[in-house]
This record gives structure tokens, C-alpha cells and sequence, in this order.
């Protein structure tokens, strides 16, 4: 069983959906004891960076999820789930991460081309690293294939951990993962078809 | 590079999806949910879904629907259509819409834009307005098109996207219908004055207006159609076969 991680951050509805569509066992819960017992976590998340943390801190689910991930169980962190992954982000401030995969999350104001609007919203194509073998998550894309895409903020300084990138008027991070920690910051629950393939691949590690 | 996004437009009143649907192999081109289906696994960018019901046993019917089409298709879904308040904004977010798109809800309170914005996020508020030209000059209509507010369309969009609309479709009220091309001049006045993402809607009525639209307003990311492409005159594969061909980013 999979479970879905609920923090009181936005609407679960269609991942534990898209979930369903591919015949995965999942819960949504924000229950230390079914996240202790559970095969497999999503941590979702939507909005700001440090209301998140905040919730996952005061939940107490913040260290229930390092604890689990250091024994070994896989995590799949979603948009600001996968932004969360990291040691710190400067959205509107500075904030702790979850330091499950090294880099910090900053705004991509300033890196893209002024004419480029922000947030970056739609679908933008994937870019495997040429010096590392594709994540097992991708096992089923090619590269290029398109991705959702919904965010103002990115993660940085994080070379050695991406997995994959997408161009948008400069080259983002569009996934990460260390060990069995994996972050997308795009929305594979959006992605139709080879979205779906993501979360089949990641029940299928 | 990010793509050009075709967005097929549903009117869904009590419970079908209105204006007549031809599709081949569509047992029931009316419904909601088969038509979305049918839209998602054939290159559809994301889908709008228009509640143009008046009663609340449309609306109910309605939310009941889009529960349906947000559990089985995985594309971005934005809803709109008898949207006035944040209770509104819930309602549809809560059934599985990504975004929310507010047209007349905004002209009577302009601060529904900002408090969801505020509450839910810049990217999910979707300013949709009905642009007309009136003695040359382009102005805001309300209630699907019917009554000119008075105020100044361009400079509507504007406070809009200044206020938190993280998106604006453009509706021409004066290209509507016509299928002769969307209103460039219209949406290259809007482009000018926004930096979050412009939908064309109104006129688009084959493959080449799709065409002259990114190429002559590389600004505009997204087209919306409805008729065109319910009644199978285009189809969404053809067209972005096309827009590749042109050298236009497309997700095929």
C-alpha cells in the first residue's frame, strides 16, 4: 500500500485518482502509524513554500517521513512536496527543508529571460542527464516527452541529485532524487498518458 | 521550450454538453464525461468546462459531473460559469478543477480576483473576459456577452493580471461565431499589457487561423475552440501535425 501524505495542503483528489486509474493501493493519510506501516509515500503539496513546512512540522509528519526514508522506503515528492525535499528554500524568506536530497529551492525570477512569464505553467519537455543512466521512475519516457509544468520556484545547487531538467529560456530542475528519495517538480497526475507512467514506474521500484 | 496549448471548450447545461457533437464512434457525443475522454486521449492540452446552467439543480448536477471527468481524465481541467464567490471557487476545487476561471464574478466584486488568488494561488484564477469594440474602443461586456459594462477591456485585463489572475482568456465578442481567424489586434493589445499567459478565444474557425495566431503573436500561449472541434471539422492531432510542421512547440 501507498501512502498519500495529507497535511492539510492542498486537494489530493486527483493523485489519489490518477492512482486509482493504474490499479495502485493508496491511502490518503495523515496518520504517523499507516505512513509508518505503508509500502511507499507521496508527499504532494501545493502553494507556499514555508505554509507547507510549517503544516508538515506542526503535523509532526516531518519527521516521521525522515525517519521511514532513512530505514530505506521509497518517497516520490510532488511539486512543492519535491521542493520540500531539499535543505532550504528562499521563497519569500529563507526555510528548512526536509535535507532528504542536497540543494536549496529559489526563484526562477532573475535566472529566466526577463520576456519569459512567471510562474512557468504548461507543459515543457523532459532532458535526461547524458552522464547517468535514466531514473527507473522514467523507465517508460523518451527523452523530450512533456511534462506539466506549474511553479515560480526551482532547486539549485543540486547537480550531482537531477534526473531530469526542462529548458525555459534557461535550464531548470525538473526532477531529483538521492537514493531512494525522488522529486518531480512537475505534475505527473497531470501529465496524461506518460504522467501516468511516472507513478506506475514508482509502484513498480 | 514550453509548448502551445489547444484547449477545447465544453458548455455543459443540466448535465450534457450543448451545441451539438459530431463525433465518428461517439455512441454519446453529449456526454460530459465520454467527450472528455475523448479529448484527453486525443492530444487535448487541458479542458474548460463552462456551467452555463441557471438552476441549482444544474449546478448540482454539474458539480456531480465534473467529480466524474476530474476521476478519469489527467490533464489540467479549469471550470467556470457561475462563479461570484470564494464559496464558488471551493465548490469546483473541491471536485478536481485545477483552476477556476471568473468572468461576470469579478466585474460585480473585483476583489473575488485577489482573495482567491490570495487563497488558493495565483495559477489557479483564470480571468476570462468578453471583449467588444465599442465606438473603436475595446470594452468589457458582462453576462455572456449581453450587457456592455462600460470600462475599459484593456485596462481591465491589466488591474486583472496586477491583482492575481494568473491567466487571461481572451473572449472577442466581435470575431465570435464568425470562424474567419481569432482578433489579433485585440489579443496583441492585451499581450502588451499583461506578463502572465494569454488564451485566444473567438473566431478560430480551421487549422490555419491556429497557425497565423502563434506565428503572428508569439506572445499568445494557448488557443481555445469549441465548435470546431465537437463537430469534427478539426481534429486536435491534425492540428498540432500542422503547427509542428510550421516549426511551432506543440506536445504530440
Amino acid at each position: 500500500m501507498i501512502a498519500i501524505i495529507d497535511y492539510g495542503v492542498g486537494n489530493l483528489f486527483s493523485l489519489s485518482s490518477s492512482f486509482k486509474s493504474i490499479g495502485a493501493n493508496t491511502v490518503v493519510t495523515g496518520d504517523p502509524e499507516i505512513i509508518r506501516k505503508a509500502e511507499k509515500l507521496i508527499l504532494p503539496g501545493v502553494g507556499a513554500f514555508r505554509d507547507a513546512a510549517e503544516k508538515l512540522r506542526a503535523s509532526g509528519l516531518d519527521k516521521v517521513i525522515i525517519e521511514e526514508t532513512k530505514k530505506g522506503k521509497k518517497l516520490l515528492g510532488i511539486c512543492l512536496g519535491m521542493q520540500m525535499l531539499f535543505e532550504k528554500s528562499y521563497e519569500y524568506g529563507e526555510y528548512e527543508g526536509l535535507g532528504l536530497i542536497p540543494g536549496s529551492v529559489v526563484s526562477m525570477k532573475g535566472v529566466v529571460p526577463e520576456e519569459l512569464k512567471v510562474p512557468h505553467i504548461g507543459w515543457n519537455g523532459l532532458i535526461f542527464p547524458k552522464d547517468k543512466p535514466k531514473s527507473p521512475i522514467f523507465k517508460y519516457l523518451n527523452e523530450g516527452d512533456h511534462m506539466y509544468f506549474v511553479h515560480s520556484f526551482y532547486a539549485t545547487n543540486c547537480q550531482d541529485f537531477v534526473s531530469s531538467s526542462t529548458e525555459y529560456g534557461a535550464i531548470l530542475t525538473a526532477s531529483a532524487e538521492n537514493g531512494n528519495v525522488y522529486g518531480v517538480q512537475f505534475h505527473p497526475e497531470k501529465s496524461g498518458e506518460k504522467g501516468l507512467s511516472i507513478l506506475k514506474a514508482f509502484c513498480e521500484l | 521550450m514550453i509548448t502551445k496549448r489547444i484547449i477545447p471548450c465544453l458548455d455543459v447545461k443540466d448535465g450534457r454538453v450543448v451545441k451539438g457533437v459530431n463525433f465518428l464512434g461517439l455512441a454519446d457525443v453529449s456526454s460530459p464525461v465520454k467527450l472528455a475522454q475523448f479529448y484527453s486521449e486525443n492530444g487535448a492540452d487541458e479542458l474548460v468546462f463552462y456551467d452555463i446552467t441557471a438552476s441549482s439543480d444544474g449546478r448540482k448536477l454539474f458539480t456531480e459531473i465534473l467529480t466524474e471527468v476530474a476521476s478519469k481524465i489527467f490533464i489540467p481541467l479549469t471550470v467556470g460559469g457561475g462563479i461570484n464567490t470564494l464559496d464558488d471557487f471551493d465548490r469546483v476545487l473541491k471536485c478536481g478543477a485545477d483552476k477556476v476561471s471568473v468572468n461576470s464574478g469579478a466585474i460585480k466584486n473585483p476583489s473575488l480576483i485577489g482573495e482567491a488568488a490570495k487563497k488558493y494561488g495565483d495559477q489557479c484564477v483564470v480571468l476570462s473576459a468578453d471583449i467588444k469594440r465599442v465606438d473603436g474602443k475595446f470594452t468589457l461586456f458582462a453576462k455572456g456577452g449581453r450587457e456592455n459594462t462600460g470600462i475599459d477591456a484593456i485596462e481591465w485585463v491589466k488591474q486583472g493580471a496586477a491583482n492575481g489572475a494568473g491567466e487571461i482568456v481572451v473572449n472577442s465578442i466581435d470575431t465570435d461565431g464568425v470562424k474567419n481567424g481569432f482578433d489579433l489586434e485585440m489579443l496583441e493589445a492585451v499581450c502588451n499589457v499583461v506578463n502572465v499567459p494569454v488564451i485566444a478565444s473567438g473566431g478560430a474557425g480551421g487549422i490555419d487561423h491556429f497557425k497565423t495566431l502563434f506565428k503572428e503573436l508569439p506572445k499568445v500561449d494557448a488557443g481555445l475552440a469549441a465548435s470546431i472541434f465537437h463537430f469534427g471539422e478539426v481534429s486536435i492531432k491534425d492540428l498540432k501535425t500542422e503547427l509542428y510542421k510550421e516549426g511551432i512547440n506543440v506536445r504530440r
